[in-house]
């Protein structure tokens, strides 16, 4: 009874944390409300008309949606697995980083989860998709597997903050012993979704693009490279707007964090060029395509190479610790390194995995606006929720709300 | 097939019935999985009453809501009442490949009848069972197909494909002579006379694998295996994930991006279940051999219309059928061998 009291209040207490702040919260808030009321008005537009209101086709039957779940899928993990080394290197507020980047995990894993149901062809029947009451085709299906242990993953970032959030809310210290060991099953477990989202694609031999070994340890490698460094971005502005202390240290930690997986990422990548071009085979056509176009039809090229480029100089950036240290720069390096990933991960991964068909056919891929305007309201779903994550978090951390016994 | 015998590569054409007759309608493998009852199955078969009971759960949350009106209220009609309580019974229908014989045929009424109360006209739809000892193949002679596509224009009509957007199941591949089956630079998509001078044709279409990587990725069963060898796909079972679509290695599918359209007097009023009744968007489709015509005996309707002889389609288990005839006397091959999936799509030249 008590504790249902607690949770009450606390509900009470973060609506009436989350409907006031600053000005710039306010109109911020007001933005994110306003695209994602317009992502789902193009959303009904995409139900009524169905997915032919999206550039896919049956030549390119997955596109933006899958492409952005697949890139979220990396950043959820990733924002959880900063947790251990954090841990590991111990000098740093271990809490915090919790915090935040559950908290970050949670939002993407959300996103994950939107970008799946506006990629459905026939969202009103996902129920068949329920275990026990519809048919769940596992273990056969890769694709039950992600479902699985996406939503067990989301239960686990919920459970844990939550928990730390209720004793800090009542004034208490949360128990170590209770939530490390949640933390560490999500640090697995964040490895797990991982690697089964990449086998989604890499167990299918139709295509060779994505049927490949280093598929999911690349997976990984950027994921560790993108998530921590939209960390260091959200603590950045969190230090910023907040009272929040985010020393500079956890920064520097995260920064190195960002660094050495950058390095392994772009050597994977080296791996992987020189497989495609040193001794061409019949499957390196994806690989040419992607990089070079095919036949005048050269839609990714732009991209790609924008994504190396920002890619390989955020990597150099990095690697030297002086440039590291500043800031400033460093902030600019994991803005241009989270964009690159997000370009190589999302389609620079996905299209091309169609491209060419089955046949040789190459048929390019371009997104509709209906498309693009739902993937946007997806994101700004994303930083809306995560804002408010957030902002209660950092009000409880900072014990501006707490329990009062009455 | 048998299973102790059967090396993952090679397609058994001596499976017995004994071995075989679990009725379960899938492949060796997954019918083991069946017997012990457990994990999965034991969820499969409580799944029914499960589901009823989500079904009223919904429609208590839904009266609760005040959103059923149209079937509740006092005005509409006797006709509209009972259109929406066959969309409602259909919506919370189970899958296909689960159903009793009961609930096939009462699915099939209610499917029969929708039609009826939306154009006057009746359908025939079947919900026929796969034959014992029955399973299909069939062959493509490289040398006589001419590239007419006579073929493409039966199994459209035939099949009720979606005509806006033109959706062919089977692609006719134009290769130029002396180039050896090279598909990067065939055209499966011509407009000129045939057969053009300096070139032969090939048709491809799903090939009915017997060991089908689109069936192993659905994450709901909505596709698999029957026991005559069809792969099939329940329409209303799909969610539209077309995760089926990226693990087809032949370009086997065809998705409805939109809700596809056929003219009421052209559309094919004898279907099956599993075969041509119409669709609706968001589903995947694909060749089901005429499942429709198949199982009735008759050749499917691309054998049937292609003037050539090209085609050959027919039991794999009946010794004395054309098929087998191919299969034993002439140089046969199938398409990317190597990825272990097992067409049961064979080509061969004279
Ligand atoms: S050809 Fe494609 S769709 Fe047909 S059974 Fe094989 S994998 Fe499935
Ligand atoms: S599109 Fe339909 S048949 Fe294909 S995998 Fe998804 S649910 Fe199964």
């Amino acid at each position: 009874m008590k504790s249902l009291k607690v949770v009450g209040s606390l509900i009470k207490d973060s609506l009436a944390e989350i409907t006031h702040g600053s000005r710039a919260y306010h109109i911020w808030m007001a933005i994110l409300t306003f695209v994602m009321l317009f992502g789902m008005y193009n959303y009904g537009i995409q139900l009524e008309q169905g997915l032919s209101a999206t550039g896919m086709t049956d030549r390119v039957s997955w596109g933006l949606y899958i492409s952005n779940f697949t890139f979220l899928v990396g950043v959820a993990a990733a924002a959880v697995m900063l947790v251990l080394p954090a841990y590991v290197l111990k000098n740093i507020d271990f809490k915090q980083a919790v915090l935040i980047g559950e908290g970050l995990a949670v939002a993407a894993l959300l996103m994950c989860l939107a970008f799946v149901v506006a990629d459905m062809g026939g969202p009103a029947r996902l129920w068949h998709m329920i275990p026990v009451i519809g048919v769940f085709n596992f273990p056969n299906s890769m694709l039950t597997w992600d479902v699985l242990v996406l939503n067990g993953y989301l239960f686990i970032n919920i459970t844990v903050p939550l928990y730390i959030l209720i004793m800090r809310y009542q004034g208490k210290t949360p128990n170590p012993k209770i939530y490390i060991p949640g933390v560490f099953i999500s640090v697995f477990w964040a490895v797990a979704i991982h690697m089964i989202t990449a086998f989604l694609y890499q167990g299918l031999q139709a295509r060779p693009f994505w049927n490949n070994a280093l598929l999911g340890p690349r997976f990984l490698a950027s994921a560790f490279a993108a998530g921590p460094a939209l960390i260091i971005l959200v603590l950045a502005v969190i230090r910023k707007f907040t009272e929040f202390k985010v020393p500079d240290n956890t920064i520097k930690k995260i920064s190195l964090i960002v660094t050495v997986a950058a390095q392994i990422n772009l050597i994977m990548l080296i791996s992987e060029l020189f497989k495609e071009f040193y001794a061409p085979t019949h499957h390196s056509i994806s690989a040419v395509y992607l990089f070079f176009g095919i036949e005048g039809k050269v839609a990714l090229l732009p991209w790609i190479w924008t994504s190396i480029t920002m890619n390989v100089i955020a990597t150099t950036v990095l690697t030297f610790h002086k440039l590291r240290s500043n800031f400033k720069i460093l902030y600019v390096a994991c803005g241009m390194l989270f964009v690159a990933i997000w370009i190589e991960k999302g389609f620079g991964l996905i299209v091309p995995g169609f491209i060419p068909g089955p046949w040789g056919k190459i048929a390019e891929y371009t997104p509709t606006f209906v498309e693009i305007s739902v993937t946007i309201g997806i994101w700004a779903m994303g930083a809306f929720i995560f804002t408010i994550l957030a902002k209660t978090g950092i009000a409880i951390e900072l014990g501006k709300i707490v329990y009062k016994k009455k | 097939m048998s299973n102790n015998t059967k090396k993952w590569f090679s397609l058994n054409l001596n499976r017995t019935k004994k071995s075989e007759a679990c009725g379960c309608g899938n492949n060796a493998s997954s019918c083991e999985e069946k017997t012990p009852k457990d994990g999965y199955n034991q969820v499969m078969d409580v799944s029914m009453s499960r589901r009823s009971a989500f079904k009223k759960l919904t429609a208590g949350l839904l009266i609760g809501a005040g959103a059923v009106s149209t079937s509740c209220s006092v005005i509409s009609g006797d006709e509209s009442k009972e259109k929406s309580a066959i969309e409602w019974d259909e919506y919370f229908k189970g899958n296909y490949k689960l159903m009793t014989d009961k609930e096939k045929n009462e699915t099939v009424n209610r499917l029969v009848r929708s039609y009826e109360l939306r154009t006057g006209k009746k359908i025939n739809l079947s919900s026929k069972d796969a034959e014992e000892d029955v399973l299909f193949g069939y062959a493509f002679n490289i040398s006589k197909c001419q590239g007419y596509m006579d073929c493409v224009n039966a199994c459209i009509e035939e099949n009720n494909q979606d005509r806006a957007s033109q959706m062919q199941y089977i692609r006719i591949h134009e290769m130029e002579d002396g180039k050896g089956f090279n598909f990067e630079e065939s055209d499966d998509n011509y407009y000129h006379e045939v057969p053009a001078e300096g070139h032969f044709y090939m048709g491809t279409q799903c090939f009915h694998c017997d060991n089908p990587p689109c069936v192993e990725v659905c994450p709901v069963q909505a596709t698999w295996k029957e026991k005559d060898g069809i792969v099939v796909i329940d329409y209303d079972w799909c969610v539209g994930c077309r995760y089926c679509m990226a693990a087809c290695p032949y370009d086997g599918r065809r998705f409805n991006w939109k809700t596809p359209e056929v003219p009421e007097e052209e559309v094919n009023k004898n279907q099956h279940y599993l075969g041509n009744r119409l669709r609706k968007k968001g589903v995947m489709e694909k060749c089901t051999f005429c499942i429709q015509r198949s199982r009735k005996g008759q050749n499917p309707a691309c054998v049937e219309a292609c003037p050539t002889g090209a085609r050959t389609f027919g039991n794999l288990l009946d010794p004395d059928s054309t098929i087998r005839w191919v299969l034993e006397n002439k140089k046969v091959f199938r398409l990317k061998e190597d990825l272990g999936t097992e067409p049961k799509f064979w080509y061969y030249m004279d």
